[in-house]
Formats: C-alpha cells, sequence, structure tokens
C-alpha cells in the first residue's frame, strides 16, 4: 500500500534526455498507465520507479520514501517483465518462493502465500514444473504469481501481455483488473497498445517524446484530448484531423458553431461522424468520396477524401451498402468537434 | 530432426568425405596401430617382435609406478581443471561488468592461449626455476623454501599452474559468452527478487552458467590428461622421482626415452579408454544435471 510521487524527474543518456521532467503522483491502490509509442520513454520511465534506471534528476518516492538511491530490492515493489523472465532452472514453486527466501520469511509463511497466490492465479497443477513445460499464459500467470506472493507496496509491470496472442492478451487483462482490484495495491502499468491503456486505467498517462502529454481518466482522455497527439493516439481509428481555416476543403461549419481564435486544426472522431440527413442540424457537413470500406463485424468504417483531398474516416453501423467511387454528405454534433491551436494544444 | 533429400546419390558422402578422412587418418588409423603394438613385444634388439596377446596390459597394471601415475594424473586434471575454470569464471565475471574498453581487456586476457604450451611452461620455469627464477628468488628470500627440483608437491603446484594458466583465455572466451547469453532481465527479476552479490551469482547465474561449466568440465579434462605433456615436458621432466610423471608423460617416457614399445602402446590403449569413459560419464551423469534454459 503505498502512494507513489514522481516530482520532476529526467533521465539523460550522455547528450540525449530520454525523460525530461516528469511529475506524477499515483495515489495508493490506484491503476496508473503509461502508455506512448515505441521510444517516448515510458519503459524508462517504470525502470526507473523500478531501480533499474538510474535517476538523473528529481526525486522519486514510494510510500512516503525518496528512494532514488535505494536498491531495487529495497524499494518494496515487484515487477512483472515482458518476457516473464522466470528462472529456467527454478520449480513454478522455487521461482515464487525465491524472493520470499531471500528476506527470510519463515517457511510455513512462504507456504501459505504460495499456496494462496497460486490458487488465485489458477496456476496449482503446474507448482512442481519448470517454466520450460509452460504455455506463454501459463509462465504469464506465473510471473504475476511470483509478484503477488511478494506482498509488495507496488506492483509495476512492463508490457506484461506483449508475448500473448490477442485472444489470451484480452483474457489476461480482465484478469489483471479484477485482481489489482481485489488486492487494491498501487500499480503502474506500460503498454503501447492503447486498447489495453483504455479498458485496464484508472488514470493513464499518455508519455512523448520523455514528456506527459495528459494525464486524465480514459473517458477524459477520449472525449477531452488536451493535444492532437493525445488526439490520435488514443481511439481507433484515430481522430481526423482537418487544417483550418481551409477554404475550399468541401466542409463547412453551419451557422450557429464557428471556429474559435487562433484555431489551426479542427479534430472530427470518426465514431462522431455521420451520413447527413434532411432536417438533422448538424454543425459540421462536408461531402466525400469514398476510398474504401472497412467491415469490421458491428459496424464499418469508411475511408473517403474531402474534395481538396484530405482523408476522412467515419464510422457506419452495421453492415453498409457504401462502395467504393460513391459520393455523399457526411455530417457531425458540434459535441463531436474538437480545436487545436497551431502547437497542437486544446482550445477550450 | 529434419530429414533432407540430396538430389544427387554422390554429393552427400563427398560432403562428409573431409570430416571422415581426417578421422580415419588422425585417429582411427594411429588408434588401430597403438591396439596391434600393445599386444606385441620387441625383442631387446629390436631385431623381432611377437604376439602377446595382453601380458603387455597385465604387466603395466600390476605395475606400481603406473598406478601412482594415474594418482598423480587424476590429481593434475583436477587441480588443473579447478584453477583454470575457477580464475576463467572470475575474470569472466569482472569482465562483464566493466563497462569501458571492454574489448581491449577481453583481448588481453585471451592472449595467452595463443602460446604454445612448451613456451608456456619455460615461462613459469624461467619465473620459479629455483636456481634463476625472479619470483622463486622472492619466495626464498621471503623465508619460503621453494625447491620444485626437489619437493614434488611444489613440482606438482607449478605445472598446475603453468598448464591452467594456459586453459584459463579458453575457459574465459566461454564463460563471457555464457554471461551474455543470460538474459538481462533474470538479474534484474534477481535484483529485485533481493538477491545480490554472491547470493545472486550462486543462485541464479552459476546455474544458468552450467552448460557452459558442463562443456569446459569435458574440455579441460581432455586437455588436462592428453595436452600438457607440452608443459610438464619443458617445466619438470616428469621429475621430481616421477612426482610430476603423467600417463601421457609416462606413455612418452616408456615408448620414446625406454623403448618399451609394447608398454607404451598398452599405456596409450589404456589412457584412451579412460578418457571415452570419463566423458561419456559427464555426459551421462552430469549433463543430467545441467538445464539448457
Amino acid at each position: 500500500m503505498a502512494r507513489i510521487v514522481l516530482n520532476d524527474v529526467r533521465k539523460t543518456y550522455g547528450t540525449v534526455e530520454a525523460i525530461k521532467g516528469v511529475s506524477l503522483d499515483i495515489a495508493d491502490g490506484e491503476l496508473i498507465v503509461l502508455v506512448g509509442p515505441s521510444g517516448c520513454g515510458k519503459s524508462t520511465l517504470l525502470r526507473m520507479i523500478a531501480g533499474l534506471e538510474g535517476i538523473t534528476g528529481g526525486t522519486i518516492s514510494i510510500g512516503d520514501r525518496v528512494v532514488n538511491d535505494l536498491e531495487p530490492s529495497e524499494r518494496d515493489i515487484a515487477m512483472v517483465f515482458q518476457n516473464y523472465a522466470l528462472y529456467p532452472h527454478m520449480t513454478v514453486r522455487q521461482n515464487l518462493a525465491y524472493g520470499l527466501k531471500n528476506r527470510n520469511t519463515p517457511k510455513p509463511e512462504i507456504d501459505r502465500r504460495i499456496a494462496e497466490a497460486a490458487k488465485a492465479l489458477e496456476i496449482e497443477p503446474f507448482l512442481e514444473r519448470k517454466p520450460r513445460q509452460l504455455s506463454g499464459g501459463q509462465r504469464q500467470r506465473v510471473a504475476m504469481g511470483r509478484a503477488i506472493v511478494r506482498e509488495p507496496a507496488a506492483y509495476l509491470f512492463d508490457e506484461p501481455l506483449s508475448n500473448l496472442d490477442a485472444k489470451l492478451r484480452v483474457q489476461m487483462r480482465v484478469e489483471i483488473k479484477r485482481l489489482q482490484r481485489s488486492l487494491a495495491t498501487t500499480s503502474v502499468y506500460v503498454t503501447h497498445d492503447q486498447m489495453e491503456a483504455m479498458t485496464l486505467a484508472d488514470r493513464l498517462v499518455v508519455l512523448n517524446g520523455g514528456h506527459i502529454e495528459q494525464v486524465g481518466t480514459p473517458i477524459e482522455l477520449y472525449e477531452k484530448p488536451a493535444t492532437t497527439f493525445v488526439a490520435t493516439f488514443i481511439g481507433s481509428p484515430s481522430m481526423n484531423l482537418l487544417a483550418t481555416p481551409a477554404p475550399g476543403a468541401g466542409w463547412v461549419l453551419s451557422g450557429a458553431t464557428h471556429l474559435p481564435a487562433g484555431v489551426a486544426t479542427l479534430g472530427i472522431r470518426p465514431e462522431d461522424l455521420h451520413l447527413a440527413e434532411e432536417g438533422r442540424d448538424d454543425a459540421f457537413r462536408a461531402d466525400v468520396k469514398v476510398a474504401a470500406v472497412e467491415l469490421v463485424g458491428a459496424e464499418s468504417y469508411v475511408h473517403g477524401t474531402l474534395p481538396d483531398g484530405t482523408p476522412i474516416v467515419f464510422r457506419v453501423a452495421g453492415r453498409s451498402r457504401i462502395a467504393m467511387d460513391d459520393t455523399m454528405t457526411i455530417g457531425a454534433a458540434a459535441s463531436g468537434l474538437h480545436f487545436f491551436d497551431q502547437e497542437g494544444a486544446r482550445l477550450a | 530432426m529434419h530429414t533432407v533429400a540430396f538430389p544427387n546419390k554422390i554429393l552427400p558422402y563427398l560432403l562428409v568425405a573431409p570430416q571422415i578422412i581426417l578421422t580415419v587418418v588422425f585417429f582411427f588409423w594411429p588408434a588401430s596401430q597403438a591396439i596391434y603394438q600393445s599386444t606385441l613385444r620387441e625383442d631387446p634388439f629390436g631385431l623381432k617382435s611377437g604376439f602377446v596377446g595382453l601380458a603387455n596390459f597385465s604387466a603395466v597394471l600390476a605395475d606400481p609406478n603406473y598406478l601412482s601415475s594415474l594418482q598423480v594424473t587424476v590429481i593434475f586434471s583436477i587441480l588443473t581443471a579447478l584453477v583454470s575454470m575457477g580464475v576463467a569464471l572470475l575474470l569472466a565475471t569482472a569482465a562483464d561488468r566493466v563497462v569501458r574498453g571492454q574489448t581491449l581487456y577481453r583481448t588481453l586476457l585471451i592472449w595467452p592461449y595463443a602460446v604454445a604450451p612448451a613456451v608456456a611452461g619455460m615461462l613459469w620455469l624461467f619465473m620459479f626455476n629455483p636456481a634463476m627464477g625472479t619470483l622463486a628468488y622472492l619466495l626464498r628470500r621471503n623465508g619460503f623454501g621453494w625447491d620444485p627440483l626437489l619437493n614434488g608437491d611444489q613440482a606438482m603446484a607449478l605445472i598446475v599452474v603453468a598448464a591452467a594458466w594456459k586453459q584459463i583465455s579458453y575457459n574465459f572466451l566461454f564463460f563471457v559468452a555464457g554471461l551474455q547469453a543470460i538474459p538481462r532481465s533474470l538479474i534484474e527479476a534477481a535484483s529485485i527478487d533481493g538477491a545480490r552479490g554472491a547470493r545472486r551469482f550462486w543462485t541464479i547465474v552459476f546455474p544458468l552458467l552450467a552448460p557452459t561449466t558442463f562443456f569446459l568440465l569435458v574440455v579441460n579434462t581432455v586437455y588436462a590428461f592428453f595436452d600438457t605433456f607440452g608443459i610438464i615436458h619443458a617445466v619438470t621432466g616428469g621429475g621430481p622421482a616421477k612426482a610430476t610423471e603423467t600417463l601421457v608423460y609416462k606413455v612418452y617416457n616408456d615408448g620414446f626415452v625406454n623403448l618399451n614399445l609394447g608398454s607404451s602402446a598398452a599405456q596409450s590403449v589404456i589412457l584412451m579408454i579412460i578418457v571415452i569413459a570419463l566423458t561419456a560419464f559427464q555426459f551421462r551423469f552430469v549433463e543430467k544435471r545441467v538445464h539448457y534454459g
């Protein structure tokens, strides 16, 4: 149980600044997801919290204790690695017991915790097996078990699901969420998968180029992205960004809505666009020529272009009869419009 | 296993031919000659030789000199393997931590392997020769009665050091590679799990190095048995009083110095059997405890 506070944390490798002053307050029991594209510094940040990377500047504290100069083992954290990092020469039971033995935990206590964790993770039948005799999903559970038995102040997850196949990933995602709820232990979770991030997080931290773009609940980030980066990173397919003002681009705003001062980009999510109908009061209207239609089951995504050639994607429910080279008018309500300035920051 | 079908009938034989020819010329032919020789006895003038069956073997095995030579060999091999592998492992773990100049450090440590056995022996002899060795002089000045020419244990220590020194480079290379093959995340997981320093080494690193260690154990044993002739010949010549006469050295001594070809051949056959048995034993029993990840 602990609060984790990052205060102006920096990391430089030689002259390259990998983490450019990150401040973050993680509440006790919260599940925070660090998300961003490759090389954004999310793994580095996690490893700095774990103590596997040195801290160039700023402070990290776990449970009101500054841990900058503490060894990983002294920080009272447990980490789940991307490749699981199970000890191949030990059985599952020995893997789980290793961290406890090193801390001189009494034998009956070790047995009790292993039994508990094994039950929760349904790995009881494999306790006497070696990791190489287990499937990917089972190894993943063992790796989680190794973290759980330690009963640490915080869990750190470094892309723990990226080695699993798609189906198993969804299943484990739900399980991690359930487990984290029941343990109520502060957790920091790193992923590059925005879907995983959205479904898991209490709060999301979007990182880009070593700094925080936005922190908030998944729904906040989805509804009010602070920057164009967050706007395109969260949500799939990503938000359409249209340059403004664009006379002759083939789109118009209706009378009641107008562009705020300083706007450079207009953003609209594909799911906020719809086929225009007579009598519907749309704030945004555009003419589109269809280039491709993607059917993804319950809905279809139509890829088209505006008259000036700008690509645009919109969603239609069900199986549409829209075909290539069709032309049509689409619209969006005022609530679906996002405005960003020259630097990509959100306007109001 | 993946089976490959060659379109040509002769090509596969041609491809394995060089290996087969090498093995036949350098192993099967000499080995069969040794077996043949071991059943013969030469007359004192070398004019004719007669078939004596296994008489050479029974004579050799009943000879107390031979049994003491066997004992010398076992002690020498164990010590050489232990020292060379121990020091190599120590150096390799140290090299693994070096961040700057790692390549230079490694290159320098590999050099001794390029030194010929006899030359290596001479180097150590120069340093420790009681009459002119610099280090021998230092030892004696500090009150240590260093005289490998008279003291068998000291002579043994000297050839062990010389033989191990030459093999350290080889072992070092393999240990460095073995250490690099251990995934970093395992070491990190161990450090989060509260294992540091020696504890982490013995519980995580060393077990994961087991395949390398096992391989080197086989190689070093064979080395100590066979390839150390040059060193022994240069440093002690098997003395004092046969205290450093290993089986290989005795084969040479009996065959080429004492010209007892039948006995010498019988000894080399026994030596061959010992090494085959030892390697088979290591593969059968030691390898079972090895984890290949």
